[in-house]
């Protein structure tokens, strides 16, 4: 019985660990989302950017004697360049052209591009990361945690909390809540939208190049298409938190963690075989598409309804 | 006397808490012609999106030829009969104006999927007069020879002109006007005028209208409506409504009516 | 009425016999050896990309509203095809082949649009983005779902686990029989496209309101567009599974919905011309550039943002092709660009040119 607790004390860790993963990256979702109302589907390839970045700086980085997870620096910087430049060179002009479903469609794109164009330099196969970090494991009694997840969890925390004060109290801050609300309005209040939503797709990749050293000190591992279901889980969990919400998008991230966690250690005995771990996929989307249905702002969120 | 075109009892609606339309009566008859006026804000058209089914009375309940309207969709009650313009012109920007018109036609179209498909005579009968029909209706606002014409590229005036077309092409009984001459100048807001007054008397429809125009309203109503923070505050003849003191604290904010209502008109 | 040089009538006729010229071509190419089996089956390729894009179109150039779970109702399509073709042979019943190959299709197509309905009734009460991730779960879900159906190939659900191909389909598809399929869809679409049907569906694709307020019943003909997107789907599905002869579940992997939707932006958002063109020319350029495969999805999505940036409405925009005006032009010049053309007039536009011209880029190819 004691075992039965600890393995399903552990199945949460390592769904908050992987949750706090997609924490991170929904808050970028959500505050592009809540700034453009766009879906930007390149976020997730962030990560796969951030990730080949560890991949390549860590031995050099060792090699000055530095330690390896510094190496998110360069990541961090690459990151931001590369969704500053998918901002002002793809969705800034569709934006002002187009409607939002060519926003959309050109987030899409841009996805592609990321994926096919580290496919065409590194290649479709995995590669290994160099060990990041070794953390001592935590043992409390009969229950072992990995110091990955501990350090995880709260790095994650503080990140959310940091942003969060950032968002509420800095004049940035401000600026961009002031555009997500109206951008008109923000425009004749001399906010300089551009540069606000430019600033919000620093922040935004930025995170995304955090993500990537967290994916990697627990899943040391690289593909070009690692970044499509790391974001479109991660979009789930910032639309289950509700769209736009800061700390709705880090308890998405933790919840859809844990439930996907869980979901493939239990439902195997839960449904006596009928539903599997093979499900689990599956059972994230139909969470997506049960929160879409009966409460679409998401958990935190504040519903928007169009003007007649 | 017969059954009112409109009647509306006890009509309310709240918002998280908010009463932005209470106690709204109002009885409207064939042919005749009714103002809704009051400041901004104070709720007229949220009365027009309760009438047609954008939103749901959280109170009360209005009728149209005795036949209760309360949770229809919009477009159940523009097929039983009551069809709007908008505030904001809407309209289908990338189909031509004959086209937006034939829209609205829609239920005077008989024909099925199959017609459509296998081109039956009955398709080509009526498109053929539906496309006849939408013709002579945009002959009555002058806009038939910019049948082919895509609606956004239409000037302003014509756009407000299509929009009251379209809405009588949905065969309605009662026409909701949300301020049609917004926007519009004096030789604009004539013309407008005269079209209200011909499509009036050639369809003896009633026509329920919003206008800030004072100088329209007061011309074009015979009766006239003024609502203020949601509530009806007078209700009349022209002549009387422009000397109810009532009405001129609400418009001109008389010292112990407060602030009039900010914001933009729900 | 008649401001066309063409009567509706003879308009129609110029669009057959176009088709017929067209198919007339497929089978010079075919029976005189031209037409390698490689070409055949690039040419069998197209054809079920034009079903896919055209109907596509319909959901999302007309209808404007994105969606990206279209392979998951052509998956549907395949699988129910090819499961009632081995259910058939399985209990002995005897039929020509063409009849067994044009039944199970068919079913398919009905089948994946009985999910069209159950999908799309509830995903299509949202818009724009969320309609869009609501179908691409859908989507997702109908792929995991399939990869763990043992009648489908995959181990059971009680063993989980990677699904694997299901094979031993009957290869029933026949080229001409296929090409008449997809002549028929690009004609039943453009029949619905330019009918009092398709007029409410652009209203709704314009302003939603408005339309409500003009007496469109939005829900229904939203599921009903989005119901004969996933027939068509459904019936591509078939012809695929029957055409290939295995199946795997990723075909029903939203990356492969993705190349769809590239394909009707590409072409041109409410143009069938637009699509047809796009989709059999993204068919073969790939094909064309076999060394550079590698890089496909890669040039692919960098011309992708170029068009979203540069011409948003995609190639043809919502411009069609017409047999019938071409030959006007070429036949009555001066009385071509009569003003005040009627509306029943121009009614009568190339039905069947664009199905010609389906065909036409097939040859031009082959």
């Amino acid at each position: 019985m004691g075992d039965q607790i600890i393995m399903f004390i552990s199945q949460i860790f390592n769904g908050l660990k992987i949750g706090s993963v997609y924490s991170l990256v929904a808050l970028g979702y959500t505050m592009v989302y809540g700034i453009i109302r766009l879906i930007n589907f390149a976020h997730g390839d962030f990560i796969m950017v951030g990730s080949y970045v560890l991949m390549l700086t860590i031995p050099f980085i060792i090699a000055c004697g530095l330690p390896a997870w510094l190496a998110v620096v360069p990541a961090i910087l690459v990151c931001v360049a590369v969704g500053v430049i998918v901002e002002k060179a793809a969705y800034k002009p569709v934006r002002e052209k187009g409607n939002n479903m060519t926003a959309l469609i050109t987030a899409i794109a841009m996805s592609l591009l990321l994926e096919n164009g580290s496919q065409a330099i590194f290649g479709a196969d995995y590669q290994t990361v160099p060990t990041i970090i070794q953390i001592p494991t935590l043992a409390l009694g009969g229950l072992k945690i990995d110091g990955a997840t501990i350090l995880t969890v709260l790095l994650g925390l503080v990140i959310m909390v940091a942003l969060q004060l950032f968002v509420k109290y800095t004049k940035q801050g401000k600026a961009m809540r002031a555009v997500s609300e109206d951008k008109e309005a923000s425009i004749l209040m001399g906010v300089n939208v551009n540069s606000t939503i430019t600033l919000t797709f620093a922040i935004g990749s930025g995170l995304a190049a955090v993500a990537s050293l967290m994916y990697c000190v627990s899943y040391p591992q690289v593909s070009p298409m690692m970044g499509a279901m790391l974001g479109l889980k991660a979009f789930v969990a910032a639309v289950l938190g509700g769209i736009g919400s800061i700390p709705g998008a880090m308890v998405g991230g933790l919840v859809i963690g844990v439930v996907e966690s869980l979901t493939k250690a239990y439902i195997g005995t839960i449904t006596a075989g009928v539903i599997t771990s093979a499900f689990s996929d599956a059972i994230v989307f139909g969470i997506l598409i049960i929160v879409l249905l009966v409460k679409p702002s998401g958990l935190m969120g504040e519903p928007e309804s169009e003007k007649v | 006397m017969s059954e009112p075109i409109l009647r509306a009892e006890h009509l309310g609606i709240t918002f998280g808490g908010l009463k932005a339309v209470s106690d709204f009566n109002m009885t409207i008859n064939a042919g005749e012609l009714v103002g809704l006026i009051g400041p901004n804000g104070a709720g007229k058209t949220t009365v027009f999106n309760l009438l047609t089914g954008v939103y749901q009375p959280t109170e009360g309940e209005f009728f149209l030829d005795g036949r209760r309207m309360n949770g229809k969709k919009t477009y159940q009650v523009v097929r039983a009969g009551i069809a709007r313009t908008f505030q904001n012109i809407r309209l289908f920007d990338k189909m031509t104006v004959e086209e937006n018109v034939l829209v609205a036609f829609d239920q005077s179209f008989t024909y099925r999927l199959g017609g459509a498909i296998f081109r039956t005579p009955k398709f080509w009968r009526q498109e053929r007069d539906m496309h006849a029909r939408a013709i002579d209706l945009l002959r009555i606002f002058g806009l038939e020879g910019l049948a082919n014409t895509e609606a956004a590229n239409l000037p302003y005036g014509a756009q407000r002109k299509l929009e009251i077309a379209r809405a009588l092409a949905t065969g309605m009984k009662l026409l909701l006007l949300d301020e049609p001459a917004a926007g519009m100048n004096p030789t604009e807001t004539e013309d407008l005028l005269h079209c209200i007054n011909v499509i009036r008397d050639r369809f003896g429809i009633a026509i329920l209208l919003i206008e800030h125009d004072m100088s329209l309203v007061m011309n074009v109503c015979q009766r006239i409506q003024v609502l203020d923070y949601g509530r009806t505050i007078a209700s009349g003849l022209p002549e009387e409504i422009a000397n109810d003191p009532q009405v001129i604290s609400a418009y001109l904010g008389a010292e112990d009516a407060g602030d009039t209502a900010e914001g933009e008109e729900s | 009425m008649k401001k066309s040089m063409l009567s509706i009538k003879q308009s129609y006729l110029v669009c057959a016999i176009g088709v017929a010229v067209l198919f007339g071509l497929l089978m010079a190419v075919c029976e005189t050896g031209a037409a390698s089996l490689y070409v055949k089956g690039i040419i069998m390729t197209c054809c079920i990309a034009v079903i896919m894009t055209t109907s596509l179109n319909l959901t999302i150039g007309v209808l404007g509203q994105l969606t990206l779970g279209c392979c998951g109702f052509e998956a549907i399509g395949a699988y129910s095809a090819a499961l009632l073709s081995k259910l058939l042979v399985a209990n002995g019943v005897q039929m020509d082949a063409t009849l067994r190959f044009l039944l199970v299709t068919f079913a398919g197509g009905v089948i994946a649009c009985v999910f069209g309905i159950l999908v799309g009734i509830p995903a299509l009460r949202l818009h724009g983005d969320y309609l869009a991730i609501i179908t691409l779960g859908f989507g997702e879900i109908i792929r995991v779902i399939i990869q763990n159906l043992k009648v489908a190939g995959g181990k059971g659900l009680s063993e989980g686990q990677q699904g694997q191909a299901l094979i031993g389909i009957d290869r029933l598809a026949n080229l001409y029989v296929v090409f008449w399929i997809t002549v028929v869809t690009v004609v039943l679409l453009f029949m619905f496209a330019r009918s009092r049907y398709g007029r409410a569906v652009k209203a709704i694709r314009d302003d939603e309101i408005a339309a409500g307020a003009s007496g469109i019943n939005i829900t229904h003909l939203k599921v009903m567009v989005f119901a004969i997107s996933a027939f068509f789907a459904g019936i591509a599905g078939g012809i695929f599974a029957q055409y290939i002869g295995a199946l795997t579940p990723s075909m029903a992997g939203w990356l492969q919905s993705i190349n769809y939707v590239i394909m009707v932006v590409f072409g041109g958002m409410g143009s069938l011309t637009g699509s047809i063109v796009a989709a059999v020319g993204l068919t073969i350029l790939p094909e064309l550039l076999r060394a550079f495969s590698e890089y496909r999805m890669l040039v692919y999505s960098v011309v992708l943002v170029l068009i979203m940036v540069f011409r948003p409405q995609g190639i043809f925009g919502n411009w069609e092709f017409s047999l019938p005006k071409l030959v006007n032009r070429l036949f009555y010049p001066s009385r071509v660009k009569d003003p005040g053309e009627s509306g029943a007039a121009t009614e009568s536009d190339a039905v069947v040119g664009r199905a010609a011209e389906s065909a036409d880029d097939k040859e031009t190819k082959a």
